[in-house]
């Protein structure tokens, strides 16, 4: 294309060093120059992310004319004699995650002059943001488990600068702590699988990792005693650890409902659209390790469909507008990850990208809703609201559509691809998996809908005062809402058949002929068409058509059903409102447990017995020897002359018996 | 190889200032003192950096090599030179001065004159560690280079100074005796010299070696500190002053650990294989108990101590597991210790002039206060964290990697150190940093002044640099781990 046509007389390595570069300089102009640019900030960070999705098209146009790249930046260190680089490596999986990453990131960005407009901290969120963009792309560009590592590392950084971004709030702090702590346990397991990749493959670079691990086939490692686990497995679940904890899989999952504590435009792009599917994407680019270990996807399969039904179903007894998003964000990912198990990668990066453009739309047009409603983000409270916003409430409807898999909006396409896929998939506990999964779909429905009709539709319910200010939001909010609205009706139906069902990521995956069940439901059901016609007679379309019946039936016609409900099943709501007690157990077992160890030690280990025993109590001891033995200073000299004869009689005796 | 001298120079340089700094007084406000100390600092980091730009980083040879007799009639040189393992202390320890002394400029009240001097002398002391190869001429700067550091404690200190000094005093002091010990059997066992290259060469019965090295590790136990001698180091940082408190976290510590490389390691190997599990389970004990200890800390320097003594423990966990990878990546560790733990304390030290108060009870907020400080101890903090992108990293990246292909679980349980780490620097940020203002006193904080500012921007750059190129940080000590990994895996065990 002609706009592009300048980029081809550049060498390749500059267009993709600038793809993370432009975002990074945007990230410390608005840092370092924020307090003279105040609320002209955002320039820098938009116009880096702006150049930087126009160069990841650039990318995606290339990669689509059959150009990859895999090369190295610099060298960063030399271990012993391993060199380890920064390096990219560019192919059609990079090249859709770049498109996606920075187009959510550029409407974010435009969203946010509304959203922060008048906020002390306005230079420095637009900093952090495009500081995540920067940490995101070369997460997704790297070449190699340093860099993957890196910038899987920032993003949590920026994540958690961001959950505390007004970092008066103690329960923002507590959240941001807590967020980055879960993140660390996740990361642990993820630092000892690379320690484990490179123990084994000797290198850190995807390539030569991938090409030794053909050769770990077999292998074994024994790290209980008497238990003898295969090479691959291990370091597939310990990558996996790592996963589990930026895509929140239960039981890691405790940090994100709490990160809505951050302002309502990270939660739409770092903590539902992006970051969170770090793992989804790293499980992917690690297909070739994953495909050797049927024990490791038969793992994630079951994680991930526990973590979309279970994290669903709290969904429903949520208030909060913010929180519902976050445990239907929770919910998808496990939709992703269980995919992930049943190899079907392209099925999840497909969903991911679906997920993207409508969970971010849903965030900004939450987002929205908070503004107008003055920063009232409890449901209960709301109503009625379709009258006052009618484009935020279009593009919601639209969002939540799509997240409720209704054709043909783009969530349809590709939650049912991964149903579908599961559902065909011969590993163990796919038939429980297929189960929760389906249910699944209607409990998404539901949840959505419930929100949809409490927000937007019945009686007004919030106070005079707030009904008075109602207004839908000014243009740089809405038109994000409207640019993100096109992809979330249209994306699925056009990348289905290339990067669902087609062979667009085939360079970037590896799978086993006989888990191939993408490739068996591509042989029958070639094309959006088709495979729309097909959803329309199968389980999750009809569950969720119910799902969206009995929320029209609970929240439009007869409001007194909840209540009675939550009466009837109140053992099961008093489960779902404490969260299966999750935070509880971290609370008492690991929060007290840590604190209580530590001041154990403290007292008893470094204090009675380290410095009361041994230090204090030697120094008593030699205190009261001095005092004996002080009867042998008589200062008389020849006392004196005598001890040191004597001594240095015993010295030669030993010399001339011992050593003579 | 030019040598004609930088190493001297870069020990007496300092010191001879040192005493010229003290027989200036206090005259003119000190502003004398303060000129001519910043001077004397900035002349010695001069000095050295053609240390840098002249090594050679293709031999594990001794190099800048100084050699005359001193006390003929037994043997004992003065004997300098450097290798890739001693380069980077030498010029952390006179970079780390300069910063000592522009952050003391306007907050020692009494006796300036005396207090840089005891920094300046020092740090010539501290270089002549870091080079001396002869035993008796390392055991006495080893040994002298306390003594500014007890009067710093002891003069300029807390209000417990007396007992952490003492109890400095006992616990160093008893350790380095031990290992004057061992130096003398090496001597009568060796026959006529105190070089250390000499020691590295004699052969040693299993039994001896065992003996040496229980005494070797005494006295760099206590200096790095290993648990359980490690008490006297949270009681010295708390009384010491801010520069005390610098010098001891960054440059001390990284003296025993230096004594591993330079003497435990390639005198005795053989024990040091027959021992590895010792060190290995110590060092995990560091990083665990330590960690876990550090997170109940009310005071902010005794958190930051106690998380020395656990970042210490990568390092001696590194050099025994005996991976190339491991023992690079502990150097690295050291390196950036000196550089985070300078700044974690500097920062501490910031906040104790304006609020004269530790305890982390008394703040909250002050991020509201001092954005620019926040900022920089934000990455500081990181840099605790291990944050990639920050020096911290680096060293214990390599370290749990090195120690994985020789022990798994070792390097899982050090891998803990990632969440605990955070969990104690983190919530040490919060608690003080984050939230509202809690009282009119945070409320009149001044943000950082210019010194202030070059002083924690310079640790800043260095610790994003090691962070994001650690490279040539690396290269320059290659040859010298491979040379020293050599020497450990030769038995000398005579047959």
């Amino acid at each position: 294309m002609e706009i592009f046509a300048w980029l081809h007389s550049l060498p390749p390595i500059w267009v993709y060093l600038l793809i993370p570069l432009a975002p990074l300089a945007g990230a410390l102009v608005a840092g370092f120059g924020g307090w003279a640019l105040r609320e002209r900030a955002h320039w820098a960070p938009i116009l880096g992310v702006a150049f930087a999705l126009y160069l990841s098209i650039f990318v995606l146009l290339e990669v689509l004319h059959g150009v990859s790249f895999y090369g190295n930046v610099y060298t960063w260190a030399v271990f012993g004699n391993l060199p380890v680089h920064i390096g990219f490596d560019i192919d059609s999986l990079t090249a859709v995650m770049l498109v996606v990453v920075t187009f959510v990131s550029l409407c974010v960005h435009i969203y946010t002059i509304g959203y922060m407009h008048g906020d002390p901290g306005y230079a420095r969120f637009f900093s952090y943001i495009a500081l995540f963009t920067f940490s995101m792309l070369m997460l997704v560009m790297a070449n190699n488990f340093l860099q993957l590592f890196f910038g899987w590392e920032a993003v949590g950084l920026v994540s958690y600068l961001l959950i505390g971004f007004w970092f008066t709030r103690e329960s923002a702090n507590q959240a941001a702590l807590k967020a980055f702590l879960v993140n660390r346990v996740g990361d642990f397991g993820f630092l000892i699988g690379i320690a484990a990749i490179y123990h084994y493959c000797g290198s850190l670079d995807y390539r030569t990792v991938f090409a030794a691990v053909p050769g770990l086939v077999g292998q074994t490692v024994t790290i209980l005693p008497g238990h003898r686990w295969s090479v691959l497995t291990w370091i597939a679940l310990l990558l996996f650890i790592g996963a589990m904890g930026k895509s929140a899989q239960v039981p890691l999952h405790v940090w994100l409902p709490e990160s809505m504590e951050g302002p309502t435009p990270i939660s739409a792009l770092i903590h539902a659209a992006t970051m969170v599917t770090a793992g989804i994407f790293m499980v992917s680019r690690m297909s070739p390790i994953y495909e050797q270990s049927a024990t490791a996807l038969s793992v994630v399969l079951i994680i991930g469909a526990i973590t979309a039904l279970f994290m669903g179903l709290i969904g429903l007894v949520q208030n909060d507008i913010k929180r519902i998003i976050a445990y239907s964000t929770l919910s998808q990912l496990g939709y992703m990850t269980a995919a992930l198990g049943a190899s079907a990668f392209s099925a999840a990066i497909f969903h991911l990208m679906t997920h993207a453009f409508f969970k971010a739309l849903l965030f900004l047009a939450a987002g929205s809703v908070i503004h107008a409603m003055e920063n009232e983000q409890d449901i209960r409270k709301m109503g009625g609201l379709r009258r006052h916003m009618p484009i935020t409430y279009l593009t919601f409807l639209v969002g939540a559509l799509a997240l409720s898999g209704i054709p043909p909006f783009a969530g349809f396409f590709s939650k049912d691809l991964i149903i579908e896929a599961v559902g065909d998939s011969s590993m163990v506990g796919a038939h429980f998996a297929y189960l929760l999964l389906v249910v699944g779909a209607l409990v998404t429905a539901l949840y959505t809908f419930r929100m949809f009709f409490l927000v937007f539709h019945g009686k007004q319910r919030m106070d005079e005062h707030t009904r008075a200010h109602l207004h839908e939001s000014p243009g740089v909010i809405t038109l994000p809402l409207i640019v993100l609205a096109i992809p979330s009706l249209l994306a699925g139906w056009f990348f289905i058949a290339p990067v669902g069902l087609g062979d667009f990521l085939d360079s970037s995956l590896q799978i086993r002929a006989q888990w191939n069940t993408v490739a068996e439901i591509a042989s029958h059901w070639q094309g959006a068409g088709v495979f729309l016609l097909h959803g329309l007679q199968a389980w999750p379309f009809w569950l969720a058509i119910l799902g969206i019946a009995l929320a029209v039936w609970f929240y439009l016609l007869h409001d007194g059903v909840p209540a009675g409900l939550s009466t009837l099943l109140a053992p099961a709501t008093w489960v779902l409102r404490k969260k299966y007690g999750f935070d509880a157990f971290n609370q008492w077992v690991f929060v007290r447990g840590a604190l209580l160890f530590g001041r154990r030690f403290w007292h008893w280990g470094d204090e009675s017995l380290i410095d009361g025993a041994m230090v204090n109590g030697s120094a008593r001891m030699v205190a009261r020897a001095a005092l004996s033995w002080r009867r042998l200073q008589t200062g008389y000299i020849y006392h004196y002359a005598f001890v040191m004869i004597i001594g240095l009689v015993l010295f030669m005796t030993y010399f001339m018996i011992w050593r003579g | 190889m030019y040598s004609f001298g930088i190493l001297s120079a870069a020990i007496w340089v300092p010191i001879v200032g040192g005493f010229l700094v003290l027989s200036l007084g206090d005259r003119a406000g000190g502003n004398l003192a303060r000129w001519a100390s910043l001077l004397v600092s900035v002349a010695t980091f001069a000095i050295t950096l053609p240390l840098l730009t002249g090594f050679d980083t293709q031999t594990a040879a001794m190099q800048f090599v100084e050699r005359i007799p001193w006390i003929p009639s037994f043997h004992i040189e003065y004997f300098l030179g450097i290798d890739g393992i001693s380069l980077w202390f030498i010029l952390l320890t006179s970079f780390l001065t300069v910063l000592v002394v522009i952050s003391s400029w306007r907050n020692v009240s009494s006796r300036l004159s005396q207090y840089l001097a005891a920094f300046l002398i020092m740090d010539g002391l501290m270089i002549g560690v870091f080079c001396a190869l002869d035993a008796i001429l390392f055991y006495v700067f080893w040994e002298a280079m306390l003594i500014p550091m007890f009067l710093i404690i002891g003069v300029w200190g807390g209000p417990r100074r007396v007992y952490a000094t003492i109890k400095f005093f006992l616990y160093t002091f008893l350790g380095s005796v031990l290992m004057l010990v061992a130096f003398l059997y090496l001597y009568f066992h060796c026959g006529d010299s105190f070089s250390l290259l000499a020691f590295q060469r004699i052969p040693l019965g299993a039994s001896a070696q065992i003996w040496i090295f229980l005494a070797f590790l005494i006295a760099f136990a206590v200096k790095i500190p290993m648990w359980p001698v490690h008490t006297w180091l949270p009681d010295a940082h708390v009384e010491a002053p801010t520069g005390g408190s610098v010098i001891l976290a960054a440059v001390m510590l990284k003296m025993g650990a230096y004594g591993f490389l330079r003497l435990s390691l390639p005198i005795t190997p053989d024990a040091s294989h027959q021992l590895a599990w010792l060190m290995i389970t110590l060092s995990l004990i560091a990083i665990v108990y330590i960690a876990l200890i550090a997170v109940v800390q009310k005071d902010m320097k005794k958190l930051i101590a106690y998380s020395s003594i656990a970042h210490m423990g990568y390092v001696t966990l590194g050099f025994f597991v005996f991976t190339q990878t491991a023992v690079e990546g502990a150097i690295i560790q050291m390196l950036s210790h000196g550089f985070v733990s300078a700044a974690m304390f500097l920062c501490v030290g910031v906040l104790y002039d304006r609020m004269h108060t530790r305890e982390i009870e008394a703040y909250g907020g002050v991020a509201n206060v001092m954005p620019i400080f926040a900022s920089l101890m934000m990455l500081f903090a990181m840099g605790n964290v291990g944050l990639p992108g920050t020096s911290g990293f680096v060293g214990e990246f390599m370290v749990v990697l090195g120690t994985y292909q020789a022990y798994p679980w070792p390097a899982i349980i050090a891998a803990t150190g990632l969440i605990t780490g955070a969990a104690y620097t983190l919530w040490l940020f919060k608690r003080v940093l984050f939230g509202g203002i809690v009282h009119a006193q945070v409320a009149a904080l001044n943000d950082l002044n210019g010194r202030e500012i070059l002083v924690l921007g310079s640790l800043a750059g260095l610790v994003l640099l090691l962070g994001v190129w650690p490279a040539p940080f690396l290269d320059v000590v290659h040859v010298s781990v491979a040379h020293l990994l050599q020497q450990v895996s030769v038995s000398k065990i005579p047959s």
